[in-house]
């Protein structure tokens, strides 16, 4: 049972090692990080009811919650369940905005909409989230119909690591596309976090003043 | 070795060997399971039977997809299978569209469908324009990443009954309102059913940028076509 002055982040499994990187970096000891499977990604309308029962569950043990989610791709469902529970989350339609930046990400996508992002989590996993998951091993004919508008693969990279490079480079290969790299860092996803932590403890000191 | 090859040629149905009803629930089957070739030598044998080739598309095809349809929904089948599924489809249409053309039989609608600016996903939309076919409509395909002057375009050529426009990201869905605001601005919008969809979109956004519908999936769009355009001539 996790003492009852913590605060939850929800998350997204694919953000799952950033988000400790950031909650390590800065010592937050208060702040837990649950996760939902990663494989949501490429299953968007199943996040809002899976995200509404891990905040059901939460509230018994934690006194806040964050959802590290972007939209996602639930064309604001994810949104609508956040509202109702009053619950905040991560800005942005995706991760990889978070990460690139609402700016970079919405320049990228207008130079080329044909982009397909990478991260260091799809990057690392590309081969069990995208190849396995959508059969491409098995159906090479696959490929074409699901990645045949694509140009180029863009790995937005939160580490400098040539073997995630490597593997990025990899998968664009795999895929037929264009590679490129560009180092984003954590992006947005820290300032959102230390924006939560900031609001988390400064309802801390308002309920220990009511009390 | 032996054993093996007999065992796989045990596996093999030979689809000429069955009758007229076993067939078609088989090709239902492989439609299911994306074997095009099976869909490709099913057709041809029941044309070769005397099948119409309206009636092959209705019953084999179309009927197949519908249950496809349904499974993707229900969380059953996914993307993969949906795309192995109408590329076996596709197989069968090759054998049939030239011979629908022959026999000159009227469509019951005219559509344009597309997907709209910054967005390159067509997944959706082909699946749509394949099954709107199959129910007798013309289909106008304009592609991927299309700006309004595009559909504006179509519309003026092909003086469509339907104006489809589809999205997947949430980045680009409220594209449609743009088109929609420019068919009211150019006093042309009530000319035309617009009906919408892609996978983030809902029924709430449909309305909130001015479409006649949204469409949940493939069949629901064959549906809401059908319906809207029926009740539209009746009006008239």
């Amino acid at each position: 049972m996790a003492p009852a002055d913590t605060v939850l982040v929800i998350a997204c499994g694919a953000i799952a090692h950033e988000l400790v990187a950031v909650i390590r970096a800065n010592d937050w000891q208060h702040c837990k990080v649950q996760c939902l499977p990663a494989v949501l990604h490429n299953y968007p309308q199943r996040i809002p009811a899976a995200v509404r029962a891990k905040i059901h569950s939460a509230r018994r043990r934690y006194r806040r919650v964050f959802v590290a989610y972007a939209d996602c791709g639930t064309g604001g469902l994810l949104d609508e369940v956040l509202e109702e529970e009053g619950v905040q989350r991560l800005p942005g339609a995706h991760c990889y905005e978070f990460f690139a930046g609402t700016q970079t990400f919405r320049a990228l996508s207008h130079e080329e909409p044909g982009t397909f992002y990478l991260t260091d989590f799809l990057a690392r996993h590309f081969e069990r989230v995208i190849v396995k998951t959508f059969r491409l091993d098995e159906h090479p004919e696959l490929l074409e119909m699901l990645f045949g508008n694509y140009r180029r693969v863009v790995y937005l990279a939160q580490t400098e690591s040539p073997e995630l490079t490597a593997l990025a480079r990899a998968a664009a290969q795999t895929l037929r596309l264009q590679f490129e790299r560009r180092f984003t860092g954590y992006g947005e996803l820290t300032a959102q976090l230390v924006s939560f932590a900031k609001q988390s403890a400064s309802t801390e000191q308002v309920t220990q003043w009511q009390n | 070795m032996t054993d093996e090859v007999d065992t796989q040629d045990e596996d093999e149905i030979d689809l000429a060997s069955l009758s007229t009803d076993e067939l078609v629930e088989q090709m239902h089957d492989d439609l299911y399971d994306g074997l095009k070739d099976e869909i490709v030598e099913g057709t041809q044998i029941l044309l070769d039977r005397g099948w119409d080739p309206s009636q092959v598309l209705n019953d084999a095809l179309v009927e197949g997809m519908r249950i496809v349809g349904i499974d993707f929904r229900d969380g059953i089948l996914f993307v993969p299978e949906v795309l192995l599924a109408a590329n076996a489809m596709k197989g069968g249409m090759v054998i049939l569209r030239p011979l629908l053309a022959e026999t000159g039989a009227q469509t019951i609608g005219k559509a344009v469908i597309g997907t709209v600016k910054g967005d390159i996903h067509d997944i959706g939309k082909n699946l749509v324009g394949m099954m709107w076919e199959g129910a007798g409509f013309e289909v106008i395909d304009i592609g991927i990443n299309n700006p309004v002057e595009n559909y504006l375009a179509a519309i003026e050529e092909h003086q469509p009954d339907i104006v489809g426009m589809s999205a997947l990201l949430t980045t680009t869905m409220p594209y449609m309102k743009v088109v929609i605001d420019t068919l009211v601005e150019q006093g042309i919008r009530d000319d035309y059913l617009v009906l919408v969809g892609g996978a983030p979109l809902n029924e709430e956004f449909g309305k909130a940028v001015g479409a006649d519908a949204y469409c949940r999936d493939a069949a629901v769009a064959v549906e809401t076509a059908k319906s809207l355009i029926a009740a539209k001539r009746a009006a008239a």
